[in-house]
């Protein structure tokens, strides 16, 4: 099957894009620059990210929606705001993640930001749980293109006046050029940014314009250092159906209301989890050297037990180290334990630590 | 000094008498992206024709580096190791890998000359 293509890629193309095929689509990891300088760009200045391959879920309804949409996810959807998002997760009854994704309240309803590779499972699983009472559209004709970085307000805010009244993981509509695009302050870098839902034939000359103000376009290469860096879990590395939001190391995403109250899918499970603790946690991981290690090293302990593995590993180009994330054995989880990874047949000394490897004091965006 | 030969793993060889400057090609430290990190063999180590002799890896991926003959490690380049983007800025000059006491000069015979290496890298990244 031929992979799908964006809207936008012409204009990768024309911008020196090198492709790789990614979740069924032709994507770009890298243009001309390379990835060390895209990462770096997004981190001083404002990179521009194509992913229009992620999923746009809208789904049509009101309180009805909301009822039944908390017997889903573990999320507080009555208390939150119009135009407020969250991040969530799409488990099964014991607790693994099918999806990680972010849920924004709408006025008509609620749209939510999928996976590229789960987007179609989602759907399919999320119209069977709601029982085909409600519309449901994943948006095909709208492209999402992420800007993100300390100069990501300044550059949107001239092409669509007041998104820096948008407070973070907020959401607005705004008018561009006679037609309606939905912004949300949000991102996957640990930098300040927006992603913009707009509809595809409007994409191409938006993002020209945003690198007319300064922005640049920015592959999947620098925006997986981007996030791990962050500190920011893969979906299919960092967590997946055997994995539970708790053993992610991601439980302030469940309200707390919700855990008090039940009635999602894989409550009893979380519930346990938090109550009695789980096995194995998502911890950060500093390697000592510059060895780096990736996804699928094996952990050991200093006694030479196996206690885990890594989930995503590379070298981060802003903490100019490599970092690493991956699942260990609770008793290995604190801050500062010493620990040795396997690599090309040699143990190598790294340490636990604290996540993100990369903390800006980015504006949270301000109230009017 | 002979010409500069080339390896199908992406590796350019140059001899002056018996010693062996080895490195890996302009092509693939583009094809390979950033690199951040080199593991050279060390000093004193055997290697053999078409054995792994050195990993670079790129913040995407690791890759093995291949040695194109056989020989002593008599040298090891620490400043790429300091600096793996010298590999990317001067990979066919500054950025060299190792350098190796020969064994068997026919070894060289089989290589490519620049000619043949770079008609060879254009069709396999086709």
């Amino acid at each position: 099957m031929e992979n799908k293509k964006t809207a936008l890629y012409s204009l990768h193309k024309k911008n020196g894009a090198k492709f790789v095929p990614f979740a069924g689509y032709e994507m770009p990891i890298q243009y001309t620059d390379g990835i060390i300088s895209e990462h770096k760009f997004t981190r001083e200045k404002a990179g521009i990210f194509d992913v229009s391959h992620m999923g746009q879920l809208f789904i049509k309804g009101t309180n009805k929606l909301e009822d039944d949409l908390e017997k889903i996810f573990p999320t507080d959807l009555k208390n939150i705001l119009i135009n407020q998002s969250k991040y969530s997760f799409l488990m099964n009854e014991n607790g693994g993640i099918h999806d990680d994704l972010i849920i924004t309240k709408l006025k008509n309803g609620f749209n939510i930001v999928l996976n590229a590779a789960c987007k179609n499972t989602d759907f399919d699983l999320l119209k069977e749980l709601l029982n085909n009472k409600y519309e449901m559209d994943l948006k095909d004709n709208f492209s999402l293109i992420a800007i993100q970085g300390p100069e990501a307000v300044k550059i949107l805010e001239k092409i669509t006046n007041g998104v820096s009244n948008l407070k973070f993981m907020s959401g607005n509509n705004f008018n561009y050029s006679g037609d309606n695009i939905y912004i949300t302050r949000s991102g996957y870098t640990g930098e300040d940014g927006f992603e913009i839902s707009i509809k595809n034939e409007l994409a191409e000359e938006f993002v020209e314009k945003l690198i007319k103000q300064g922005g640049k376009l920015i592959g999947l290469g620098a925006r997986d250092t981007l996030r791990l860096e962050a500190g920011l879990c893969l979906y299919g590395h960092d967590m997946d159906i055997n994995k539970s939001p708790v053993e992610a190391n991601l439980k302030w995403a469940i309200s707390k209301n919700r855990i008090n109250s039940g009635g999602f899918i894989g409550y009893e499970k979380i519930k346990l989890q938090i109550e009695k603790g789980v096995k194995k946690l998502r911890v950060g991981i500093q390697p000592e050297g510059k060895i780096i290690a990736r996804e699928k090293t094996a952990i050991f302990s200093e006694d030479n037990k196996n206690i885990g593995e890594i989930t995503s590993g590379t070298f981060g180009p802003s903490v100019k180290a490599p970092v690493a994330m991956g699942y260990i054995d609770n008793s290995f989880a604190k801050i500062n334990t010493k620990i040795f990874l396997e690599v090309r047949g040699k143990k190598h000394p790294a340490n636990i630590t604290n996540l993100p490897f990369y903390k800006k004091n980015y504006v949270k965006g301000v109230n009017k | 000094m002979s010409e500069v030969k080339f390896s199908k793993q992406h590796e350019w060889i140059k001899l002056d008498g018996d010693i062996a400057t080895i490195g890996i090609t302009q092509h693939a430290s583009e094809m390979l992206g950033d690199i951040v990190f080199v593991e050279l063999p060390e000093k004193g180590s055997s290697v053999a024709k078409d054995g792994v002799a050195g990993v670079v890896e790129s913040t995407k991926a690791a890759s093995d580096v291949y040695t194109p003959v056989s020989g002593e490690v008599i040298e090891n380049n620490q400043s790429i190791v300091d600096d793996p983007a010298k590999i990317n800025s001067d990979p066919e000059n500054q950025a060299w890998f190792f350098k190796l006491k020969i064994k068997d000069k026919n070894e060289i015979e089989t290589l490519m000359n620049k000619e043949e290496y770079h008609k060879f890298a254009k069709e396999s990244s086709n």
